[in-house]
């Protein structure tokens, strides 16, 4: 892998967590992540990793730019607000939210990718604990 | 479970968290030892003929040296007028084609119409090029809609071409080689199907990694024919014994039966609504 590659994606979207390592009770998970290493924690792991958690927001800003270069600058506004709007109808934070609003405005339920087929979230194993996870949402934790 | 203290849920989608994993672990390995994904190793062919698109492919599937499976189906379905061969990891091409079927059904649900040709290559090749080539999927799609008969390919990294006959995977530069001495605008029917039954049969020689039977898949306005096989392989292996064993090969040597008692506590019955 060619890490002078990965390098040029550093930008400031990959969280630094050289503080809090990953893994149960937090200790450095060495049979899954290997050593701990500052390289290990800022440079992405696999090339798609980046532009995979970026994927949906740089869709959305370039579809904006679209409109706004042929329609006019009301359009995005207008579509913006209400994407504002439907992100904001959310259940707690431990529970899944369907987002039914949010993918009609996208135009997303009338189609199928990797991410409602792999990893789907109502089907975790993994539970949050419900507590910490309305503390970190409401900035208390 | 150790104590999940997962402060976001995790995205859908695919999921990183092994890639740091693995590469270490290939560097371990000493190189060429990691298992690897099954890949088709295959010989696929289409062209377009007078009244539509023949597509064919070989079946056989490999796994490194050893031949996973010797009747793998290439030719996909994709929707009732267009058909999908794929070279290139099985699973990925399985996948792709699926998603793409999946969407082009939602399509034609919503619209009522049979989705046409340029539609199937455009979402193959914003969710290829999405990937940057980490998919493993070179596409064969050909099918015959409301504007023609149409032959394209579609690459790993999302590069498409339109053409009148193509031939991809391992065997493809024998495949090509029958193809471009034998194809003419406008062939019938029988012509073409024997120009790409020959081709497929020159990749089957030529090439260890494509073999066994040969599928061809014609596709006119009026339907689909999908031959499977068209042609089986001539190096067939005859079992010389059975390995089903008789009922009683194994002697009983006691029985003992003990009914369960049941009673019935509550009955309720609920109608089906079959409108």
């Amino acid at each position: 892998m060619n890490s002078r590659g990965l390098r040029s994606q550093l930008q400031d979207s990959v969280p630094v967590s050289g503080l809090c390592p990953q893994g149960a009770y937090g200790v450095q998970d060495s049979l899954r992540s290997g050593f701990t290493s500052v390289k290990n924690e800022l440079l992405p792991s696999h090339p798609l990793e980046l532009s995979e958690k970026n994927f949906q927001l740089n869709q959305d800003k370039m579809n904006f730019s679209t409109l706004r270069n042929i329609q006019g600058l009301h359009a995005p506004l207008k579509l913006q607000m209400e994407f504002r709007a439907a992100r904001q109808v959310q259940r707690l934070p431990f529970l899944r939210s369907s987002n039914l609003a949010l993918d009609t405005l996208r135009g997303s339920d009338e189609s199928i990718g990797f991410e409602d087929i792999l990893n789907d979230p109502s089907q975790s194993e993994v539970m949050g604990e419900p507590h910490m996870m309305v503390e970190y949402k409401l900035g208390l934790l | 479970m150790a104590l999940s203290n997962v402060l976001e849920t995790p995205a859908a989608g695919f999921n990183f968290d092994n890639a740091a994993r693995n590469a270490a672990l290939e560097g371990l390995f000493d190189g060429g030892q990691t298992p690897k994904p099954l890949k088709t190793g295959t010989t696929i062919a289409g062209l377009v003929f007078k009244d539509g698109v023949v597509l064919g492919a070989d079946t056989r599937a490999t796994s490194s040296e050893v031949v996973a499976d010797k009747m793998c189906a290439k030719i996909h379905y994709i929707s009732p007028n267009i058909y999908c061969c794929g070279a290139g990891t099985a699973a990925d091409t399985k996948k792709t084609t699926e998603i793409l079927s999946s969407n082009l059904t939602i399509f034609s649900m919503n619209s009522g119409r049979n989705p046409r040709v340029v539609m199937a290559v455009n979402i193959l090749q914003d969710m290829l090029y999405r990937y940057h080539g980490q998919i493993g999927a070179s596409l064969i799609l050909g099918g015959v809609d409301c504007t023609g008969s149409h032959l394209y390919t579609v690459e790993p990294y999302g590069d498409v071409d339109k053409v009148p006959y193509l031939a991809l995977g391992s065997g493809d530069l024998a495949a090509l080689g029958i193809l471009e001495d034998g194809f003419k605008h406008d062939l019938e029917l029988e012509e073409a199907k024997e120009l790409v039954r020959a081709s497929i049969h020159a990749g089957i020689m030529s090439d260890l990694g494509s073999g066994n039977n040969i599928d061809i898949c014609v596709i006119t306005k009026q339907g689909v024919d999908y031959i499977r096989p068209y042609q089986e392989s001539e190096y067939k292996d005859e079992r010389k014994m059975k390995y089903k064993y008789r009922p009683g090969t194994t002697a009983v040597l006691t029985e003992k039966v003990v009914p369960l008692k049941l009673e019935v506590v509550q009955e309720t019955v609920q109608r089906m609504e079959t409108a």
